[in-house]
């Protein structure tokens, strides 16, 4: 199996004002790998000040970690050579939540799409150039005629967010990082995007990293979730596991306060809100959810609790599963399903 | 229809005057609020659901303009034919806006106890200082935040607290019509949940009908005990929430309900083929004609009526047999 990209104790710490340092930590210690071999969808879901943007910005390189590694292809993205990092920023490409924003107004949307074919030299010519262009917008079911020769305002943002999967096809990528992809569409066209997701993983064998707050989504295109409180990972496994059957208390109270569209379920009937579900400072020790949880006790206040597997694909960091075996983070993929594989059932081999 | 309903609107349409020619972003939409109700309005981006909410109130911008119709308003009359001064005194006392993302409307300079002292110093000025100043605790109480908020500026609080105070501001002196514009639409899952449990409490408490606009599915599903679709201008159907959900009758209200993700089931996602019409150049007959799996005849000829069917309004060809 060859590990695709890695992280390695990744830590992302942001430091405000001059005088009294303010620091907020983004990302903690997350150890995560995604293989090349099977191609997957990867869900990272949490609310605002989780650390799902920042995470996704460190493995884009972006922006770089405090401490900790990005490893592509065994080697850390920092020490990268040229010839290096322009593989590793073709193989892993972007989706962003606003697709109006990823275009430059002035310019055509040919534009986002030729500028790539040129830099990284995938065609020898102008005619092969244009047939790279057509055939990937065909495979995101874009008329090429109705779409090139335009400007980005005159495409809807379902098409302006369809070109942008086809600049990762036509880049032939590995890895599409989309953050929250669907956020700004309408219902009847968020359904269409994410089944091209979905599509683009089963028959171009692309992997997806999709970071949402919305876990509905998620569990729709979704084989495996991480769920992020503050920066770290509360909840990890099989979107089956985590979000038909949570267990940590925070991804509990998450899914029940999913609005569900049908009148005759009680919304949040599993529980009340304790705690304030805004307050940005955390407890300096023990488990990061311990104010607002329902369930702490004295074990919570003092000690940060690791990932428990308490089930062959699910791992959930809390004491309320100490009987289990430990998950390290540098083995979490082992919760996670492969795609197609049933879904395992009964306790964790020990 | 019912003679104790809140507000009626009759044919309501607001067009835009554009360049390119008139926009018909609301067009001939009629309903009535029972008190107490309810109202979800759900509809695509486009489909007028927002420029209807700020019409009611005449709260509407150029180039938009009211092409005809009512808005009823009991012990007020029609709403479009207020003189100015009137219309001041009809907002915030009577019908009341609660708008979209909150966080943007509220005058970041200003204290928050300030800006809900202004709508209340304006409809009653003969208030004395110390009743104003009550007024506003309770106020700020009835929304569940602290007192001390009444101090903060708007960027000392967070999301939920300013959307909080927006609710407060808009139930302050007790309308009979609350209308909330996408309340909660930049709010996370657990925050939206406290939000909305807020505003349905105030609202039994000062017993007044909401009508809510949004495209979210779920939240209507659990805030709305009525819910009316809207497509290009046009309310296709309303119904009672559990109706709407359980049997939807509009080919259009079926795909959107088909459209929506839900955690209960994994399911190929479908989207409702097509895209939604530009309001300049309408398809004639019914505007979802060219999307509709379910077109026959008449469709791209005659524009359906609005039918009582089956306990609901419909506007649909396949159901116009049904009436005789």
């Amino acid at each position: 199996m060859t590990l695709f990209l890695e992280t390695v104790n990744l830590t992302k710490i942001f430091s405000a004002g001059i005088i009294r340092r303010r620091q907020t930590v983004a990302v903690e210690n997350l150890t995560m790998s995604i293989d090349e071999d099977s191609p997957t969808i990867l869900a990272i879901a949490g609310e605002s000040g989780s650390g799902k943007t920042t995470l996704a910005r460190l493995l884009l390189g972006v922006i770089a970690p405090t401490s900790g590694q990005v490893i592509y292809r065994g080697q850390s993205v920092e020490e990268l050579s040229r010839k290096q990092r322009r593989e590793y920023l073709r193989e892993i490409q972007p989706i962003f939540q606003d697709p109006f924003e990823s275009f430059n107004p002035f310019y055509k949307v040919d534009h986002v799409l030729t500028t790539p074919v040129a830099k990284f030299g995938l065609a020898d010519s102008k005619a092969e150039a244009d047939r790279l262009i057509e055939q990937a917008l065909d495979m995101v079911g874009l008329q090429p005629s109705e779409t090139l020769g335009r400007f980005p305002h005159q495409l809807s943002g379902g098409q302006r967010q369809r070109v942008m999967v086809a600049r990762a096809m036509l880049l032939r990528s590995r890895l599409i990082v989309a953050d929250e992809p669907v956020s700004m569409v309408d219902a009847s066209l968020r359904a269409t995007i994410l089944e091209g997701i979905r599509l683009m993983k089963r028959d171009l064998g692309i992997s997806v990293l999709y970071i949402t707050h919305d876990l509905t989504t998620a569990y729709q295109i979704a084989d495996n979730i991480l769920i992020m409180y503050k920066g770290s990972v509360v909840e990890a496994g099989s979107v089956e596991q985590v979000i038909r059957n949570p267990k940590h208390p925070y991804t509990q109270l998450l899914v029940s306060s999913i609005p569900q569209p049908d009148p005759e379920i009680a919304w949040g009937a599993d529980g009340e809100i304790a705690g304030d579900p805004e307050a940005l400072d955390v407890a300096a020790t023990g488990c990061k959810f311990v104010d607002r949880c329902p369930l702490a006790f004295d074990r919570c206040h003092s000690d940060h609790p690791p990932l428990y597997r308490e089930h062959l694909s699910r791992a959930a960091a809390c004491y309320l599963y100490a009987d289990s075996p430990v998950l390290d983070q540098d083995t979490l993929n082992e919760v996670f399903v492969l795609d197609g594989a049933p879904e395992p059932e009964g306790d964790p081999a020990r | 229809m019912s003679s104790a309903a809140v507000l009626t609107v009759n044919d309501l349409r607001v067009y835009y005057d554009t360049d390119a020619g008139t926009v018909k972003a609301v067009d001939g939409v009629s309903f009535d609020l029972q008190p107490g109700e309810r109202l979800g309005l759900v509809g695509e981006s486009g489909s007028g659901k927002s420029t209807l909410a700020l019409a009611l109130m005449r709260l509407h911008k150029p180039p938009a303009r009211i092409a005809g119709g009512e808005v009823l308003l009991e012990g007020t009359g029609d709403v479009l034919k207020l003189e100015d001064g009137d219309l001041r005194q009809m907002r915030l006392d009577q019908m009341a806006l609660i708008p979209q993302g909150a966080m943007n409307s509220l005058n970041p300079v200003m204290r928050i106890r300030d800006q809900l002292a202004d709508g209340i110093r304006t409809h009653m000025p003969n208030l004395s200082r110390d009743e104003l100043r009550n007024r506003i605790q309770f106020q700020l109480k009835r929304v569940e935040l602290p007192n001390d908020v009444g101090g903060k500026f708007p960027h000392e609080l967070s999301g939920g607290m300013k959307q909080r105070v927006a609710i407060a501001i808009g139930t302050s002196l007790s309308p009979s019509v609350i209308i909330a514009d996408e309340p909660t639409s930049a709010l996370d899952v657990v925050v939206q949940r406290q939000v909305m449990e807020t505003l349905r409490s105030v609202q039994k408490e000062i017993g007044s009908a909401v009508l809510i606009v949004g495209h979210d599915m779920g939240l209507m599903a659990q805030f709305a005990d009525h819910m009316g679709v809207m497509y290009a201008g046009k309310l296709v159907e309303l119904a009672p929430v559990k109706d709407l959900f359980a049997n939807p009758q509009h080919p259009y209200t079926k795909l959107l309900i088909e459209s929506v993700p839900t955690i209960r089931a994994k399911r190929s996602l479908v989207g409702i083929p097509g895209s939604p019409p530009t309001l300049i150049n309408v398809p004639p007959g019914c505007p979802f004609h060219p999307r509709c799996p379910s077109v026959f005849e008449p469709c791209d000829r005659d524009v359906p009526e609005t039918i009582s069917h089956d306990g609901r309004l419909v506007a649909c060809h396949l159901y116009e047999h049904e009436t005789a």
